[in-house]
């Protein structure tokens, strides 16, 4: 019996090891251990035994006989499931760079990218956003701003007129500095608002000037707001929006809507010093066209160019291309 | 504004660093935009002596001739220019000279003979006009040395200065010294005292007629005169300032411009009829012919100064009369020096286009008592080239009610402080200020400041406080932040754009800005009919329509796209229209335009969905209007309740022909300020069912005139709370159908929240479907 029990149990470990594929592991399975097995059959003659030791001896065999070929089928078994799905994962093999052209993201325009980055800075800042009308009044654009008709300030701005109502009493905004007009109007101080949107100017285009551009304006409206507090705010600012290591100065300016006023530049790490808007105390005559008490409330305003933020962020050669709504444009960015 | 630098450190002391020197001004809000280098020898032009002269046999236009720079060799040129002696000294331009006009002066060979430089005229040095010959240098010039040093030229460094329009002082170079003399500590050189007069033999009458537009003026006769040219350094700084120089006369009335910023005019007295001058408003369309040789025809609004026969010789502060013209014969003039109105000026620069050096201080404000150093600076500059000058006593100085007086203001130490954030008490102020021509009086709470007569831009106590901190420096001031106690954050209308932003892009579509400005045909090209709003003063003549919807612009971004071999563009923009309107302003409104160029409507209306989905917005379909402009047959009307919102489908095959456009073009515009005003309901918590779900597919064969739309509303109200999703899966149309029907083929998702469903529940949900759909003319299909 023992001599059986190991024969068979040999043929079937020799038997596993030539095996060449799963279904010959489990074809060996079938013969040894299935139904009709041979290790199997050899249990059911245990009964058949005389003395009670030969039964355990022969027991013990045929368990230790089971559980070896039980193992070696199984290992094998895992030997050629992992080879198979080896074979598989190759035979699906794909090159990633083969891809067909998919409709992608749409882009933003570059205007808005460099509209919202701004935004962002100023909010972190504590500032809220107002919009106003671009098709303005006389009076919100130039009167409440200090500019009386005939007021020679008047001629810095190169203005459209718009045959609305009487005639010259109605403009396309030179600046969004109307916006502050309304945003006074409207609410109470404390007052911390940007002011970014569409400008007009009835000039000539080439690379470097449009006709219609945007401008971003900040109004901040307290009490006991100082030009110390235009510095820092715009030296914030400057470091938030272009990187730690650039840093800003205010110098003597004019602009009739702020007094004090002030162009400031930002000095980038290398040195250089870009001028790059203007600022000031809000004059106390466009505080009062605002229905604000000079006496009582105080305060600061500055202003630049959105698109010069694209132009040079990326480089771009020609400012007219950025409103070609070329695709070819739109989509590098 | 060129200012001289040697010119200004003659009216004060600034050394000779120019960076320096432009931070200060710079630094004062004067912005030096540039710093150029004038005048000078141009390097590599020596001064050579000719030799001899020889012609070539060979060569008509050209001779030969030999020059000596000054190292005892002898060099050969050829020359063009025939007029120079052996003797002559003349400027050579030795080989790698670079001219002013930027020619290089290279070994250029005639007749296999090399030219060992050039010899030049005036004019190729630019010094003027002259180059019909070569520039014969004083005798007993030095040889070998710059051609300028013979001809005292010297450079001249020359800050071009950004003047804004609150210091019209500073259009002289006089009020740059002042600020900068306050700057350095300095002082500005004294005024010139007008020398002892001669007896009253000469006066010239004065009639102020207008004297609320000339509320001074003064004239002062001058005899002894002879023109002449003026000394080098003075045709030198008004050549490095931007000015011609003419004559001494001419030349030295521009000096005193520059330097003092007050406008004069020398009339020949000999000329001037009657002696004198009357000062009045023109009549509507009399005539002028001015130093221009222009004839101008003026208004009753122009001023006018005329003889005392009533004859015009000059516009008022902006151009003389060609009458009375200083001639090479003047000997005695009268000098007018005056002060006009200043927005009168402007009118009538404006009305008539000419702007000239006198007009533009004018018009900006001169200083009403800075005449009298105009005027002595001009006897003084004048007497140095007309020693026998007599300046007749009898001067007049006409003035009106309407002359500035002098303006004081009160200014409160507190005030300055609290703008500017750092301590100033009266002294501080005062010391900041008086160097500049301010006068500060009193102390404590109130200072009463005096302001000079050639500041008009200061009329307020904010004025003052620019002053305080100009000179105080800016830089000094500090960096303070202030605290906000407000949150920062976008309202709920910029959240919502750019939510509305980010979904259109998510799905594919890119943002274009096209211009505002439309010409008039391109709104009907657009088949949008109505009235527009025009342009006034548009740039280009055409471009005159403010927009009233934003899709021509769009329309046009596709055909520039297609035409570039680009079809298949998906484009939005958010912008603003401006339909007219009677109220104050147009009726302008946000809106948005999309265009899906190469798709058909339902693209459009996809697109509408999902940006409805993500938005929260409901509104109507309503095919039975079709709005202005695009397909009959594929496009619908949006509405909230019986407002017209927007527009989906298809642009007319009209419009696209007309903006060149091959391709359909699927669109949707939306009234954004009416759809991001409402702030949407938040989306509330749905179960989703743990018991599993069972598909019903339904195909229905729908008569054309029955909408989708109708069919799944009749679907969703049979099926009740057990279905969860429903998706129309198949369209078809085709010959197996009856005519006027095509099939539509939904999955109905049925789920309870609370069981499993049975067959039975599956069967009534289906049975009910039926009846309902049934009612609308739809039949189940097979």
């Amino acid at each position: 019996m023992i001599d059986q029990i190991h024969t068979a149990r040999d043929s079937a470990l020799v038997r596993l090891a030539a095996a060449t594929s799963s279904d010959d592991v489990r074809a060996v399975e079938q013969e040894v251990l299935g139904k009709r097995g041979s290790l199997t059959d050899l249990k059911a003659g245990l009964g058949k035994l005389a003395t009670i030791d030969e039964k355990k001896e022969a027991g013990r065999a045929l368990n230790e006989a089971t559980t070896q070929v039980a193992d070696a089928q199984q290992l094998r078994l895992a030997e050629f499931r992992s080879a198979e799905r080896t074979a598989q994962l190759e035979a699906e093999r794909i090159d990633l760079t083969e891809v067909m052209q998919r409709p992608g993201r749409g882009h933003a325009h570059v205007v808005t990218q460099a509209w919202q980055r701004l935004e962002d800075v100023f909010i972190g800042l504590g500032f809220q956003v107002a919009e106003g009308p671009e098709v303005e009044t006389d009076w919100y654009n130039f009167e409440a701003l200090n500019m009386p008709a005939n007021h020679p300030a008047r001629s810095m701005h190169d203005t459209f007129y718009v045959e609305h109502g009487e005639p010259g009493s109605t403009v396309l905004r030179t600046h969004t500095s109307p916006v502050q007009i309304r945003v006074m109007q409207n609410l109470q101080p404390p007052i911390y608002m940007i002011m970014p949107g569409r400008v007009f100017r009835n000039e000539t285009t080439d690379a470097t000037h449009l006709a219609v551009f945007h401008q971003i304006e900040g109004l901040v409206i307290d009490r006991g707001i100082t030009l110390a507090d235009l510095a820092g705010t715009i030296e914030a600012f400057t470091k938030a929006f272009f990187g730690e290591g650039f840093t800003s100065r205010l110098r003597p300016s004019y602009f009739p809507f702020t007094e004090p006023s002030a162009e400031f530049d930002i000095r980038t790490p290398a040195g250089d010093w870009l001028e790059l808007g203007g600022c000031g105390m809000v004059h106390p005559n466009v505080l009062r066209a605002g229905g604000l008490d000079p006496e009582e409330w105080s305060g600061f305003a500055f202003g630049f160019g959105i698109d010069r933020m694209a132009k040079e962020r990326h480089a771009i050669g020609d400012v007219r291309e950025m409103y070609s709504n070329d695709i070819r444009f739109i989509e590098q960015f | 504004m060129k200012i001289v630098h040697s010119w200004l450190n003659e009216l004060v002391t600034v050394g000779d660093d120019v960076a320096a020197v432009a931070d200060i001004i710079t630094n004062l809000g004067l912005a030096v935009e540039s710093v150029e280098h004038v005048g000078g020898s141009v390097a590599g032009v020596i001064t050579a002596k000719v030799l001899r002269t020889e012609r070539h046999p060979d060569a008509a236009k050209v001779h030969r001739v030999f020059v000596d720079a000054g190292d005892g060799v002898e060099r050969h040129v050829w020359c063009g220019a025939f007029n120079m002696q052996p003797g002559d000294v003349i400027p050579l331009a030795t080989s790698g000279t670079r001219m002013p006009d930027g020619r290089a002066i290279e070994p250029k060979p005639i007749l296999g003979i090399s030219s060992d430089g050039m010899l030049c005229s005036a004019s190729e040095l630019g010094l003027g006009s002259d180059h019909s010959g070569i520039l014969i240098l004083p005798v007993g010039t030095p040889l070998g040395l710059p051609y300028g040093d013979a001809l005292g030229l010297g450079e001249e460094v020359v800050y071009d200065l950004d003047v804004l329009r609150n210091r019209p002082d500073c259009f002289g170079h006089l009020g740059v010294a002042r600020d900068v003399a306050a700057k350095l500590g300095a002082s500005v050189l004294g005024a010139p005292v007008l020398p002892a007069l001669s007896q009253p033999t000469l006066s010239a009458t004065v009639e102020l007629i207008a004297g609320d537009r000339c509320p001074r003026f003064t004239t002062a006769v001058i005899s002894g005169v002879t023109i002449t040219e003026s000394p080098d350094w003075m045709r030198r700084r008004l050549a490095a300032a931007g000015m011609r120089p003419i004559n001494n006369v001419v030349d030295v009335s521009n000096y005193v411009m520059l330097e003092t910023n007050q406008p004069n005019h020398a009339y020949d007295f000999a000329t001037l009829g009657g002696g004198g001058f009357r000062v009045r408003l023109a009549n509507d369309g009399e005539v002028l012919v001015t130093l221009d040789d222009v004839v101008r025809t003026l208004t009753a609004d122009d001023l006018l100064i005329c003889d005392a026969h009533d004859r015009p010789i000059g516009l008022a502060g902006i151009i003389g009369g060609q009458n009375t013209e200083i001639s090479d014969m003047t000997s005695t003039i009268a000098l007018e020096s005056a002060w006009f109105e200043p927005t009168a000026i402007m009118r009538s620069v404006v009305r008539s286009g000419l702007r000239s050096e006198a007009s533009a201080r004018f018009e900006r404000g001169a200083d009403p008592l800075g005449i009298e150093r105009g005027v002595a600076r001009f006897v003084e500059l004048l007497s140095m080239t007309c020693p026998d000058l007599v300046v007749h006593a009898g001067m007049v100085d006409a003035r009106t009610e309407f002359l500035p007086g002098v303006t004081a203001l009160a200014v409160r130490p507190a005030r300055v402080i609290a703008l500017l954030g750092s301590w100033f008490d009266a002294a501080a102020i005062g010391a900041l200020i008086t160097p500049i021509g301010f006068g500060v009086a009193g102390a404590g709470e109130e200072l009463q400041v005096t302001v000079p007569s050639w500041r008009p831009d200061c009329t307020q106590e904010v004025d003052i406080i620019e002053e305080v901190a100009r000179h105080y420096g800016y830089d000094r001031l500090g960096k303070t932040v202030p605290k906000s106690t407000l949150p920062g954050g976008l309202s709920g209308v910029q959240q919502r754009r750019r939510r509305l932003r980010d979904v259109l892009l998510g799905l594919g579509v890119s943002e274009a800005m096209p211009h505002p400005f439309l010409a008039a045909d391109e709104l009907a090209m657009a088949g949008l009919p109505g009235e527009a709003v025009r342009l006034a003063n548009p740039l280009v003549v055409g471009d005159d329509i403010l927009r009233t919807s934003l899709r021509p612009g769009l329309l046009k971004a596709v055909s520039f796209n297609e035409s570039h071999r680009r079809p298949g563009v998906a484009l939005f923009e958010i912008g603003h229209v401006y339909p007219p309107s009677t109220e104050v302003l147009p009726a302008e409104y946000e809106a948005l335009g999309m265009v899906l160029a190469g798709a058909d409507a339902t693209a459009a209306v996809a697109i509408w969905r999902e940006l409805a989905s993500a938005m929260g917005w409901g509104a109507r379909l309503d095919q039975g209007t079709v709005p202005a402009g695009l397909h009959t047959a594929r496009s619908a009307t949006l509405s909230l309740g019986k407002d017209a919102i927007g527009a989906v489908g298809e642009i007319h095959p009209d419009v696209t022909d007309a903006f060149d456009i091959a391709q359909r073009v699927a669109v949707l515009e939306l009234n954004l300020t009416v759809l991001l005003g409402s702030e949407p309901k938040v989306p509330q918590w749905k179960a989703t069912g743990r018991f599993p779900s069972s598909d019903l597919d339904l195909a229905f064969i729908v008569p054309d005139r029955v909408t989708a739309e109708k069919v799944e509303k009749g679907i969703r109200q049979a099926a009740g709370v057990l279905l969860v999703d429903l998706s129309l899966f198949d369209v078809y149309r085709g010959t197996a159908l009856p005519d006027g029907t095509r099939s539509l083929a939904y999955r109905l998702r049925l789920q309870a929240l609370d069981r499993t469903l049975t067959e039975d529940d599956v069967a009534t949900v289906r049975g009910k479907v039926e009846a309902a759909t049934a009612k609308m003319g739809v039949t189940l299909r097979g």
